[in-house]
């Protein structure tokens, strides 16, 4: 079970969040002009490491607001968050 | 008299099933990941191709992960053509696979439910049937009382939130001893030659020219002509390391047992709604399983509360398991793909395989798996039941979509 700092709210309990996935996927700015390759790589391909991963998160049952952490996948430890629109923090 | 030391009394050690050979500096074939897909692998690259001069490299030990984590469940109810090809194949290989062995696998074909609870359930469900049908896979679709009489301690009362409201039925289907299946795999590519290597982790694999060479290990270097890649939750990191990427997420799924009981429960059952599913092992222990949790992880361990939510499904279907205790409770890592399907072929380096993507389901398909998968890699060119699916599949948008549609969503 984790306990997620949510940045607005604190530490919560893993039940109230929601799983968003990879953080940093834009839409393609033009998605009309991508080949087949290009779309398949925006649709099915995800970052998927074995250490440190920056992913969204939605504190669902709290502020339901959206925010960004970077967990280990490897161990669990949440090493940061951060608000949407901001940058991944660099990680010594 | 002095107390007897403890233990001064137990049997003798029985004889290994397998040598413990040293990795030599070359092999025709490397598999990576000693799993039961890398060991049905080895068998049939030497009983279907004559293929000996080939190591298995296991970072762990035999079978310790997926395969020692599973539920057990063996079927082949998939919906779409390619699936039920690749499946039946597979489910065909279980019922002679004690005799291709010569080792008891306590494969038992008591049958799978797969439940409906609401009306696109039903619709689906019938739709999967005949599917199932046309395909030659057994299937038929029961209404509750028939499933009552296939498993009486399903609860298919009208007056609970989620009621049964039939199931497909699959006779065909059923369990086996994981445990035994990795032995008698083992056993068998040892017999014929092959090198199982355990606590020999890949760290690097060379490739020169786009072509694949030899892999880096914690125990030396060791030249290849061929490397396939079978280690499931990891093959994301073995990809890395050979320059591409696989479409693949890994998660926690995690698993329990129940102390040992008499038997009750007659057959598998599945519940994609209410989601959870139900066997009894050989030995009396309720095998339960759900699905994965949700975050990426590579922890083999997962959150209480998604096993909590699978116990209110089992008592929801089940509700004589109120007095049931939870043993043991475990969790492994599962490589997840876009469609719910495994990705088994060719990848950009010339003389590289990979078989991942099962998901949650790998299990049954292991015989299956690793017929396909030893004539990918004997040939250099898919198996006809494993040409559909390709790594490019993702590129080409010929999918096969297998979520929710064959029971227990991946």
């Amino acid at each position: 079970m984790l306990l997620i700092p949510c940045p607005w709210c604190g530490s919560r309990d893993e039940a109230e969040f929601h799983y968003g996935g990879q953080a940093h996927v834009p839409y393609p700015e033009d998605p009309a002009s991508l080949d087949d390759t290009q779309w398949a790589r925006y649709l099915f391909f995800r970052a998927n490491p074995k250490g440190p991963l920056a992913e969204r998160w939605c504190h669902t049952d709290g502020c339901r607001r959206w925010f960004n952490a970077v967990r280990n996948t490897a161990t669990h430890d949440i090493l940061a968050v951060y608000k949407p629109g901001e940058p991944r923090p660099v990680i010594a | 008299m002095s107390p007897r030391t403890p233990g001064a009394d137990l049997p003798e050690h029985p004889d290994f099933l397998w040598r413990t050979p040293e990795p030599k500096r070359s092999y025709d074939v490397v598999i990576v990941g000693g799993g039961g897909h890398g060991l049905a692998t080895a068998h049939y690259l030497a009983k279907n191709h004559g293929i000996t001069n080939v190591a298995v490299l296991e970072k762990g030990w035999l079978a310790g992960g997926n395969m020692a984590r599973n539920t057990t469940i063996i079927r082949s109810n998939y919906l779409w053509d390619e699936s039920s090809g690749l499946y039946e194949h597979a489910l065909k290989l279980w019922e002679g696979l004690e005799d291709d062995l010569g080792y008891p696998i306590l494969f038992s074909q008591r049958g799978v439910l797969n439940l409906a609870h609401s009306l696109q359930d039903v619709r689906d469900s019938v739709r999967r049937v005949e599917a199932n049908r046309l395909n030659g896979v057994d299937a038929e679709w029961l209404d509750p009382q028939q499933v009552k009489d296939v498993c009486p301690i399903v609860n298919v009362s009208q007056d609970v939130r989620y009621p049964v409201m039939g199931a497909t039925y699959q006779p065909r289907a059923g369990i086996a001893k994981h445990d035994y299946v990795a032995w008698g795999l083992a056993r068998s590519a040892d017999a014929a030659g092959i090198d199982l290597i355990q606590n020999c982790e890949v760290t690097g694999i060379d490739v020169q020219g786009g072509r694949v060479v030899g892999v880096q290990t914690s125990r030396g270097r060791i030249a290849a002509g061929k490397v396939a890649l079978c280690a499931a939750g990891h093959s994301s990191v073995l990809a890395g390391m050979a320059g591409f990427e696989l479409p693949i997420q890994s998660h926690p799924l995690q698993a329990l047992v129940s102390e040992l009981l008499e038997p009750v429960h007659p057959t598998v059952v599945m519940s994609n709604a209410v989601h959870v599913y139900v066997s009894q092992a050989h030995k009396g222990e309720l095998v339960m399983g759900a699905g994965i949790d949700s975050y990426n992880a590579y922890t083999q361990r997962g959150a209480f509360h998604i096993i909590e939510r699978q116990m209110a499904a089992a008592l929801e279907l089940f509700p004589m398991f109120a007095r049931a205790h939870v043993l043991r409770t475990w969790g492994g890592v599962v490589d997840v793909s876009p469609d719910a399907s495994p990705v088994i072929g060719l990848t950009p380096v010339d003389g590289l395989y990979v078989n991942c993507g099962w998901g949650t389901g790998g299990f049954k398909a292991t015989p299956g798996a690793g017929w396909v998968y030893a004539h990918t890699i004997a040939h250099d060119e898919p198996h006809p039941l494993n040409a559909p699916f390709s790594l490019d599949r993702f590129t080409t948008g010929a999918l096969v979509d297998e979520h929710g549609a064959a029971a227990v969503a991946h």
